[in-house]
């Protein structure tokens, strides 16, 4: 818990990374008042996982620590502590861009890591499945949704930008830290 | 008639396709005319691409929004996910010159351009503001004697500055909605709390977001009520699939029904379970359907 932070872990122009996501300078004005840690949900479950921590941990410059931490993954993003937040801080916005640092590092959890590649794959996320066809049949609509699932084309459009932006590179098996 | 562009997202056609279904039925009675987005891909899931990449994200919203900006429409969703990403993709292009640029040098490549047209709406927002209460009232030919738990979910109110849908805290449109169809909404201990599935967690820690939405069916069970209505077929998956996972992994038994706003209007209009895919659910609610059949109306 009282662990020692030495400055010569910390980098200064994390922070600076970090606040090119708009509100997220605005941990600066933080005064601890754990509005946002004392309502969070996942916070309740899982104790470990806090968000003022870790805001507190980027305007430090804590960039190893904290872009390797498990637990910049259990926020579901359910906005109540930037809703409630007295200072402004976007707490979840500056999360989010946290993750983005955390995944152009390398640094992804391999389920995330095949949902992607099933985007990249079939430009669903949850892609059809034998079961559901079943289900679409006896509601009276087509087996097949009016998707990329039925349009090839349009498959090819979506595999086309993602390579564009690289997203396929970066989901990748050989990117995988 | 109305006309507006139906996307479907991941989740309600390839697990939960009762959901899409419903939503043709209902909104047809109250003279909506849906036409399918074709080639629509994943709206992306926000959580989890946007969290990732923002250039990702922006790219695969902006191709779905510019299907719709096509066919001159604006956007249905049906989900809170699918809301939330087109949404904050489309007010960020029409509002940033040089993003919208950028995102259409990208887009060029495939012969699209986002020209910024469209709005991207949520149908129970849509429902509340465009055809009223009183409205959805007069199109009831079944009011349905139910005591229901509202799961709000997320992303269909916040982040507010994005969505400006009134009190994040106590909201009350999809409420006023539920109570349209006859039924009551039932107010429950932390009613406005996540479901758990959001932001990448459920795929990343599925056993601690089963914590979230165990405690949300322990809290809704305790009011006593008879099903929980739903605005996403995300949060709809974590509550019915969750209950199937709560009961393998933490041994305990929830038994409740799982309903899609859409389908707590279908029933209300008159429209069987079997018709709205009620049935098709992972938790065995036969219970409920005897007695919505034996006139839970």
């Amino acid at each position: 818990m009282s662990d020692v932070i030495k400055t010569s872990n910390l980098d200064p122009t994390f922070r600076q990374e970090v606040f090119e996501e708009p509100g997220a300078e605005k941990i600066t004005l933080c005064f601890n008042c754990t509005g946002c840690t004392s309502g969070c949900p996942m916070a309740e479950q899982e104790p470990e996982y806090n968000i003022r921590k870790f805001l507190r941990m980027a305007n430090l410059g804590m960039k190893d620590e904290l872009l390797n931490s498990p637990y910049i993954w259990y926020c579901t993003t359910c906005y109540k502590c930037q809703e409630r937040c007295p200072q402004g801080v976007q707490n979840v916005d500056a999360l989010l861009k946290i993750r983005t640092i955390a995944v152009h590092e390398g640094i992804m959890l391999g389920p995330h890591k095949m949902v992607g590649q099933i985007v990249v794959k079939l430009g669903h996320a949850v892609p059809i499945n034998d079961d559901t066809k079943e289900k679409r049949k006896k509601l009276g609509l087509d087996e097949v949704p009016p998707t990329v699932h039925r349009f090839p084309d349009a498959l090819d459009e979506v595999k086309k930008l993602m390579h564009i932006v690289g997203f396929d590179k970066i989901v990748a098996e050989e990117a995988e830290k | 008639m109305t006309k507006l562009s139906f996307f479907l997202g991941c989740i309600a056609p390839n697990r939960y396709p009762g959901i899409e279904a419903s939503t043709k039925k209902t909104l047809n009675k109250l003279g909506i005319e849906l036409e399918d987005l074709e080639g629509a891909s994943c709206c992306p899931a926000p959580g989890v691409f946007r969290s990732f990449d923002k250039n990702t994200w922006l790219a695969l919203a902006s191709r779905n929004i510019t299907l719709s900006e096509a066919m001159g429409d604006d956007i249905l969703t049906v989900c809170n996910g699918c809301f939330g990403s087109l949404t904050d993709a489309n007010n960020v292009l029409k509002e940033d010159a040089e993003l919208k640029a950028e995102v259409n040098k990208i887009l060029a490549q495939i012969g699209k351009e986002f020209k910024g047209t469209q709005d991207v709406r949520h149908i129970v927002e849509y429902l509340y503001q465009e055809v009223g209460p009183e409205k959805i009232k007069e199109a009831v030919t079944n009011p349905l004697d139910l005591r229901v738990a509202v799961h709000y979910g997320c992303h269909m109110v916040k982040p507010s500055k994005e969505r400006h849908l009134g009190s994040v805290e106590k909201p009350t449109f999809f409420d006023e909605l539920v109570e349209a169809t006859g039924a009551t909404s039932v107010d429950y201990e932390d009613k406005m709390a996540c479901c758990g599935a959001g932001g990448g967690a459920r795929t990343a820690v599925i056993d601690t977001t089963l914590k979230l939405v165990d405690k949300k069916l322990d809290n809704m069970e305790a009011a006593n009520v008879d099903c929980v209505v739903d605005a996403c077929p995300f949060c709809h998956l974590q509550f019915d699939v969750g209950q199937t996972e709560i009961k393998k992994k933490f041994e305990k038994v929830h038994g409740m029904p799982v309903l899609h706003y859409s389908q707590l209007l279908g029933l209300a209009m008159g429209f069987t379970p079997e018709e709205l895919g009620i049935d098709q659910n992972f938790v065995e609610n036969s219970k409920f359907i005897e007695r919505i059949r034996g006139g839970a109306k």
